[in-house]
């Protein structure tokens, strides 16, 4: 019976650990697809490229070894973020430019199409591009942190609770920079233009809003986030140049889940998927596992289409 | 078939036929077994983007999840073949009836989602059976030999006749797509593709149609799959439901061109053999070299040619107007006969959002061959009492007879079929169709027949004074040419109450008189109409009477010339400034 406890009460807890990673990688995501209205499928590799930035600067050139083996996949993966911030606009400027925003309000299918083909193509390039540079081998940003734990208990009899601390540590690191984004989002002027120009591109563009570079700053800032998620998550799993595959869905799980245009939305959502895959482990084989998260979201969406925190907003 | 289309479907027929020589032609030289299997590849891939196309290019909803589809067709048609030793023949028609059926139970839940939500709903089925097929231990099924029946199995030695099957299959595919597009089906997606909700307000049942289209979706992407299948001679789960496939069969039709039947084809056609090429060229040497390339291909195509190569060559060395048909049968006339008494009868209409009260305890009715006004402050709930009028949103209480029938409950083309009809706030049309086929939607929402409809639209151009202009795109109308169509979409429908939303906003003095015009010979028509217009100069010239909203609820209803005497109506809507104004002033902007 107290194996039983130990083994559900473990799950919860790593459910909703790796809940707060997955959530902070669907905000990124989530800013994107909330403000942008694009569907980005590149974003599986955007978290790709903040695990290999990452990497190499923990392990590859080393710029921040100084900081030791504890403090520096932290750093490695917050430095990410900027990186891929830049990133991010670029590919904005010279591609998703063409086939979103403003230059598409006035198509039929707002420019969905495009979007699709140019995010697919996007996908593919960083994906393969990944492959010729980094390798197929399978790597992972070492920290001593990953093999420890924290140990609570025990309580209730024998159960104890172990807690991965490079988890912890990634999870708290994931929270505090949901937090600060969301107030960014909701406090600040940078904020409400972004949020402006969501809700209606050519309406901001009349506010004297420079709905381009609102979109530029989106697309960087969702970049930027799952990358920081991903430099994160890097440092308890090993990685290939393929493994935006596996989270790309995951992500848009959690966003669809969360609800469309809310950034605490797509966090919820991404921590009951994180929650629901890391408790299903429980009576679920593995392969099914990420079936249970499908049959979830589809079950949630059913019930209550626009998400759990989205706003319906169609107009006649 | 659909007015207008007997003429394209005779020219595509011929295309398909010197096309499809050619390419068996072309097969029948080549004896190398590599490239001759790329092209026995580019017909079944053609065939999965004329799948996605019928669907997800017709109507609008993007699928993200053909895999589903094409994958159950694979498995279908290899299990069959392990366990049954079924042959192919019959085997990829039982994968297209087990893909129908399972487009069916994927439709019934997803269709309650909108835009992007349907498109990555629609993503989670594919990956959830790729998880549950790997769960049972289908990792990879190689099919049984059955080298001594080669023509039972489509085992063939000579790589050539599976290309000639494959090729059967692509006609098959093309000559049902081709007669969708040409028929009230195709111009009913485009129609939903357009504007949903316009079209179940011209009395399409939407939810009909997309299902349909789905299912027939489905079989053809299952039939692709299991011919896949059998010319790959294994399967896995990851090759058949894998994302993969899903954004191969959308992205040989983006690339292509979207909602022609030679968007697959043209898509197929360039990129199967060049991924392929790529990937026998290049991979061995630098190992992702060829994705690189395909991604640069794709994107750099799609952002010379946006909608397609399809559309983009053709509007650059092709365009031309289409020939004017003859439509024999002609309306007698859109003239109705005049109700007499009350036609519409509501009372105690409510409804709110949240605390929100959006319309509360509404009552008006509205006499046969009359013009009633509304107006009222943005947010009073106008557009929302439509909405309830003809079923876009559920009343919370009370009735609304027409004609004394109940509208409570019906749904949106149910009210519409009753003689409904509705325009909205928000025109949209589809640019690349004739005047004709947008307006056609609104006849076959009534229940007419080809014909009837055709003849219908044409007399409703007719009315709104497009007459003229029927051939034409709608991509070429000026902001009050595409007024009076959705106008005349509506009136095609032959309506007996028309509820029009703003047609006049946005309209210049000089266009605003001219709608007006016609909107008053439709009155002396027999026509009664329910008009929510902001502009107050044009409402006065136009309404025999007024309905004030403010709050959602009834502020005053009369006379025009009352209502603008009314010193509550005066204050809440038309503000203070207007009584200093009032007496010199006959040109007011709301």
């Amino acid at each position: 019976m107290g194996g039983l406890l130990e083994n559900v009460l473990n799950a919860v807890a790593a459910g909703l650990i790796i809940g707060c990673l997955y959530g902070l990688m669907c905000i990124g995501l989530g800013l994107i697809f909330g403000i942008m209205n694009v569907v980005n499928f590149a974003q599986g590799e955007l978290l790709m490229l903040g695990m290999y930035v990452s990497l190499y600067l923990v392990s590859g050139f080393a710029a921040i070894g100084f900081l030791g083996p504890y403090a520096a996949p932290f750093v490695a993966a917050l430095i990410a973020g900027p990186v891929l911030f830049g990133g991010g606009a670029l590919l904005h400027r010279f591609l998703l430019r063409h086939v979103s925003g403003l230059s598409t309000a006035s198509r039929l299918d707002q420019g969905g199409f495009g979007q699709l083909i140019v995010t697919l193509g996007i996908s593919l390039i960083l994906q393969n591009g990944g492959l010729i540079l980094f390798g197929s081998t399978p790597a992972s940003v070492r920290t001593p942190l990953s093999a420890k734990a924290f140990i609570i208990g025990p309580f209730a009899g024998d159960t104890m609770l172990f807690l991965n601390q490079a988890r912890v540590y990634a999870c708290v690191v994931a929270i505090v920079i949901a937090v600060a984004l969301w107030l960014v989002m909701e406090r600040t002027r940078l904020g409400k233009s972004l949020r402006a120009a969501a809700d209606n591109p050519i309406a901001a563009t009349y506010m004297g809003i420079d709905v381009d570079r609102a979109y530029r700053i989106a697309f960087g800032l969702g970049s930027a986030i799952t990358a920081i998620a991903g430099g994160l998550m890097a440092t308890y799993l090993s990685f290939t140049p393929f493994v935006g595959l596996d989270y790309v869905i995951i992500m848009y799980s959690g966003v669809v889940l969360g609800g469309m245009g809310s950034i605490l939305g797509a966090f919820w959502g991404g921590l009951l998927v994180g929650f629901v895959q890391q408790v299903s482990a429980l009576v679920l084989s593995p392969q099914l596992q990420n079936a249970a998260i499908f049959v979830v979201f589809l079950l949630i969406v059913g019930l209550r289409p626009q998400g759990l925190f989205g706003r319906s907003a169609e107009r006649a | 078939m659909r007015v207008g289309g007997a003429a394209r479907l005779r020219r595509d027929t011929v295309a398909l036929a010197i096309v499809s020589v050619l390419y068996v032609a072309l097969a029948s030289l080549v004896h190398n077994s590599y490239y001759q299997l790329i092209l026995t590849l580019v017909p079944i891939w053609a065939v999965v983007g004329l799948g996605w196309n019928l669907f997800s290019g017709m109507s609008g909803l993007v699928s993200f999840g053909h895999a589903s589809f094409f994958g159950i067709g694979a498995y279908t048609v290899t299990l069959a073949l392990v366990y049954w030793h079924l042959t192919p023949w019959l085997g990829i028609p039982l994968g297209m009836i087990i893909g129908g059926i399972a487009a069916v139970l994927i439709g019934l839940p997803t269709f309650r989602l909108r835009g992007h939500y349907f498109a990555l709903a629609m993503l989670a089925y594919p990956l959830a059976m790729l998880y549950v097929l790997q769960y049972l231990g289908f990792q990879e099924i190689p099919l049984p030999m059955h080298r001594e029946h080669p023509a039972l199995f489509l085992q063939f030695a000579q790589p050539f006749y599976s290309t000639l099957v494959a090729m059967g299959l692509f006609i098959a595919a093309m000559v049902a797509a081709m007669l969708v597009e040409n028929s009230r089906f195709g111009l009913a997606l485009l129609a939903i593709k357009q504007n949903e909700l316009a079209a179940e307000a011209a009395g399409l049942d939407t939810k009909r149609w997309k299902m349909l289209a789905l299912t027939a979706s489905g079989a053809i992407s299952a039939a692709a799959g299991g011919l896949y299948a059998c010319v790959l001679l294994v399967v896995t789960p990851d090759s058949v439901f894998g994302v993969i496939v899903s954004a191969q069969a959308l992205v040989v039709t983006l690339f292509g061109g979207v909602a022609t039947v030679w968007g697959p084809v043209i898509g197929a056609a360039v990129l199967i053999p060049l991924a392929e090429t790529l990937n026998a060229r290049l991979g061995d040497i630098v190992p992702g070299i060829q994705g690189v390339i395909y991604g640069v291909a794709i994107i750099g195509i799609m952002l010379a040619a946006p909608e397609g190569l399809f559309w983009t060559l053709r509007d650059r060395f092709w365009r031309r107007a289409p020939a004017p048909e003859v439509i024999e049968e002609r309306a007698s006339s859109l003239a109705v006969l005049v109700k007499e008494g009350t036609l519409l009868e509501v009372s105690g209409l409510s409804k709110s959002f949240g605390g929100l009260r959006a319309v509360q305890d509404v009552c008006f009715s509205v006499a046969g061959g009359e013009i009633l006004g509304i107006i009222g402050p943005n947010g009073a709930g106008k557009t929302t009492l439509f909405n309830l009028l003809n079923g876009v949103l559920p009343a919370d209480a009370g009735s609304a007879r027409f004609d004394g029938r109940e509208l409570r409950g019906l749904k949106v083309h149910e009210v519409a079929r009753l003689g409904v009809g509705r325009t909205f706030q928000v025109v949209r049309s589809f640019p690349r169709l004739s005047l004709l086929d947008n307006v056609i939607v609104g006849g076959y929402g009534a229940g007419l027949g080809d014909r009837a409809a055709a003849a219908a639209a044409e007399a409703a151009l007719e009315a709104v004074g497009l007459g003229d202009r029927a051939a034409r795109p709608a991509g070429e109308l000026t902001n009050k040419e595409l007024r009076l169509m959705e106008l005349a979409r509506a009136l095609a429908g032959r309506p007996r109450l028309l509820l029009l939303d703003e047609t006049l906003a946005g309209l210049g003095r000089e266009e605003c008189d001219d709608l007006l015009a016609v909107l008053r010979e439709l009155r002396a028509a027999g026509m009664t109409i329910v008009i929510i217009e902001h502009t107050m100069h044009a409402m006065l010239r136009l309404a025999d009477r007024f309905l004030v909203l403010d709050h959602g609820a009834v502020l005053a209803e009369g006379l025009p010339k009352d209502v603008v005497e009314d010193r509550a109506v005066i204050e809440a809507y038309l503000g203070t400034k207007f009584l200093a104004q009032h007496h010199n002033s006959a040109d007011l902007h709301a």
